[in-house]
């Protein structure tokens, strides 16, 4: 037995090493291509501008995002000229078969100084051959074609939020051939976001958002710049940032995040596609283009903070922002390279449960509107004072509600202390008034489960139960938690201790504490003075008393 | 779920002016993202008396939904998949969508 349990460790040993190597392996691998691809980025980007001098006349027509982009990177102008030199060397020491495999990846025609370079061209110039192969498809498309593959390369599109709407959007502009991405988010990756953010991988979590998107975009297509904004968007730097590109793409999970974006946009003159996805509904518009609306001229008012909806509650199936991105991505795709008909006064609206797809056709800009409006109240000078936070009352993170304070502390429990009073075995009933879907997800051992919202119906099952209630001690530290990973837990062994509704305690708990305080107030009313529930809830339970417990 | 579906068929309503009973129009209600979460249901039909405007079947909605109400500011409205901000008559068999924003991504 013991012998079992010890290669039991060492095998699990193993194999938690053998991820770890892999994880770094991956990392240091993705972090070198990057850079590589970056610097040769930046060579090519050099030589172009000093061809474009020589050439003014070729280029003069030719909206060129270069300009733009030498801008933003001045502060690194001396270090990219040293990584210049750097990577002439370091490419003239590589074998030929070696230096074959660099120019394929990194997409060039395999000349050394890079003057035929993929993905940037002026016009006169003919396109390299590898660009040609790589995007012969797109450019067999008639109405995308040469001037349209053309175009996208020459633009630049900034992707605010690399979740699961960025994740297809940062996918397919980066494959597309978009000349330069710029990509915003201030998180790390986490495991529950794996179902849906799918630019991400394992081998990133914990790692920023930014930098696994980078990579992966960079895998996609190394002949396209990335450029990484790893501090999020704020009221502070959101004009700067958006002014260095040509298009916005709005894929972030806040209200606060979706005015900032629209006002700045507005503020910069720049089209915002903007998508959202939750459960299994999706809206998609673009905005401030043309004579179309804003952000704000649909939603002059944001929702108050009780209406919301976010992922981490009402949960999302992970393709539907799949669809709502990829979308999104088309949109960007056509803006930029200035084809098609945008959603532009229109409204997609998906319906991903029995698969429909609405449009309403939206009214211009409204003239009363506090960005866009006759008499506009932001502006690329003043927008950094406005306070976006305030304004939605919420911050620019999809957090959680706040913790609300119905009934004072002193008369409720802590998660420890309700641990001890189910291990004492005093005479209780515990009452979980989540939701029975997110009930079945994971709760605790012995608990009855009745909805906040079917509580009033429901109070004579809760009535019944403190009726028949026996008491045991109970240790959930020893048991399995019931839901999806119930293994088939055991009956209880119950001693009985006679029950009487003045020793009987009800403990109620919730997700994070804020139901069970007005389930509690209401069992109170009712007459249920022995009732209390649980600050903080089974969040609370899973971090401060059984880390084992699955909380979701 | 506490919402009416209407069954009576549209002769009901002709017969109605016949037999001099005000007169009802029946819009097709579509909800979405957290309206549809605050009804239980995607969509229903909704009898108002004749000659109503979009903004009588809002208010009507917002007392059936109190939810509703506290986020009325917040919604987009269309008739027939248009846009609206100002009270338009509702006919028979019209769709009036009602589309608050969603956040999430
Ligand atoms: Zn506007």
């Amino acid at each position: 037995m013991g012998e079992m349990d010890e290669e039991d460790v060492v095998m699990r040993r193993i194999s938690k090493l053998k991820k770890e190597s892999v994880r770094e392996e991956m990392v240091s691998r993705f972090a070198r291509i990057r850079k590589e691809a970056r610097e040769f980025r930046e060579q090519l980007a050099f030589q172009e501008r000093e061809e474009e001098a020589e050439n003014a006349d070729i280029v003069a027509g030719c909206k060129s995002d270069l300009d733009g982009e030498a801008q933003c990177r001045e502060p690194e102008g001396q270090q990219f000229t040293k990584n210049t030199k750097q990577k002439e060397g370091d490419l003239k020491s590589q074998d030929p078969e070696a230096k074959k495999q660099e120019d394929r990846r990194l997409g060039s025609c395999g000349m050394e100084n890079g003057s035929c370079a993929a993905g940037v061209f002026s016009s006169g110039h003919s396109m390299g051959a590898d660009f040609i192969r790589r995007y012969s498809r797109q450019l067999l498309v008639p109405s995308f074609g040469v001037s349209g593959q053309k175009k996208l390369s020459e633009s630049a599109i900034l992707i605010v939020g690399m979740g699961g709407l960025g994740s297809p959007i940062s996918s397919y502009l980066a494959a597309s051939g978009v000349g330069r991405l710029g990509l915003v988010d201030s998180d790390v990756v986490e495991l529950s976001n794996l179902h849906r953010q799918i630019i991400h991988t394992e081998a990133f979590i914990g790692q920023p958002k930014v930098s696994s998107a980078a990579s992966a975009c960079l895998a996609l297509n190394s002949s396209i710049l990335v450029k990484e904004h790893g501090r999020g968007l704020n009221a502070a730097n959101a004009v700067e940032i958006i002014s260095q590109y040509d298009v916005v793409v709005d894929a972030t999970d806040n209200i606060p995040s979706r005015y900032l974006i629209s006002d700045a946009c507005v503020a910069t003159a720049k089209p915002l596609v903007s998508g959202a996805a939750l459960g299994l509904e999706g809206q998609l518009s673009v905005y401030n283009h043309k004579s179309g609306p804003c952000y704000r001229c649909l939603f002059p008012v944001p929702p108050p903070p009780g209406t919301r909806q976010r992922c981490s509650d009402n949960g999302v199936l992970g393709v539907v922002p799949g669809i709502i991105g990829t979308l999104q991505a088309l949109e960007a795709i056509k803006l930029a390279s200035g084809f098609g008909e945008t959603l532009s006064s229109r409204m997609l609206l998906l319906d991903a449960f029995s698969t429909r797809i609405h449009m309403v056709k939206l009214r211009g800009r409204s003239p009363n509107c506090f960005a866009c409006g006759d008499a506009p109240q932001i502006s690329a000078a003043n927008l950094h004072e406005f306070d976006y936070e305030r304004f939605t009352e919420s911050t620019l993170s999809e957090e959680g509600p706040k913790a609300q304070e119905l009934i004072p502390v002193n008369d409720r429990l802590s998660s420890a202390e309700l641990k001890k009073l189910l291990e004492s075995g005093k005479p209780h009933v515990l009452l979980d008034v989540r939701d029975s879907h997110e009930y079945v997800i994971s709760s605790l051992p012995s608990s009855l489960n009745i909805p906040l919202s079917l509580l009033k119906e429901r109070l004579s099952v809760l009535q019944s139960a403190v009726d028949s209630v026996v008491s045991f001690p109970d240790n959930p530290q020893e048991k399995e938690y019931p839901g999806l990973q119930d293994v088939g837990s055991s009956k209880e062994e119950c001693s009985s201790v006679v029950p009487s509704r003045e020793n009987t305690s009800i403990y109620v708990v919730c997700r994070r504490g804020n139901d069970s305080q007005k389930a509690v107030q209401f069992l109170r009313s009712e007459g249920f003075s022995s009732a209390v529930d649980v600050v903080g809830g089974l969040e609370s339970w899973a971090k401060d008393v059984d880390e084992r417990f699955p909380f979701y | 779920m506490e919402m009416e579906v209407e069954k009576e068929q549209t002769e009901g309503a002709d017969e109605g002016v016949e037999l001099g009973v005000e007169k009802k129009v029946r819009v097709k209600v579509l909800l979405f993202a957290r309206a549809r979460e605050l009804a239980g249901g995607s969509e229903f039909d909704l009898s108002v008396a004749d000659g109503s405007t979009t903004a009588d079947c809002v208010a009507e909605l917002t007392t059936r939904f109190a939810a509703l109400e506290v986020m009325r500011e917040s919604i987009v409205v269309a008739l027939n998949f248009n846009y609206i901000t100002d009270p338009v008559e509702v006919k028979d068999g019209d769709e009036l969508a009602i589309i608050p924003p969603i956040s999430g991504g």
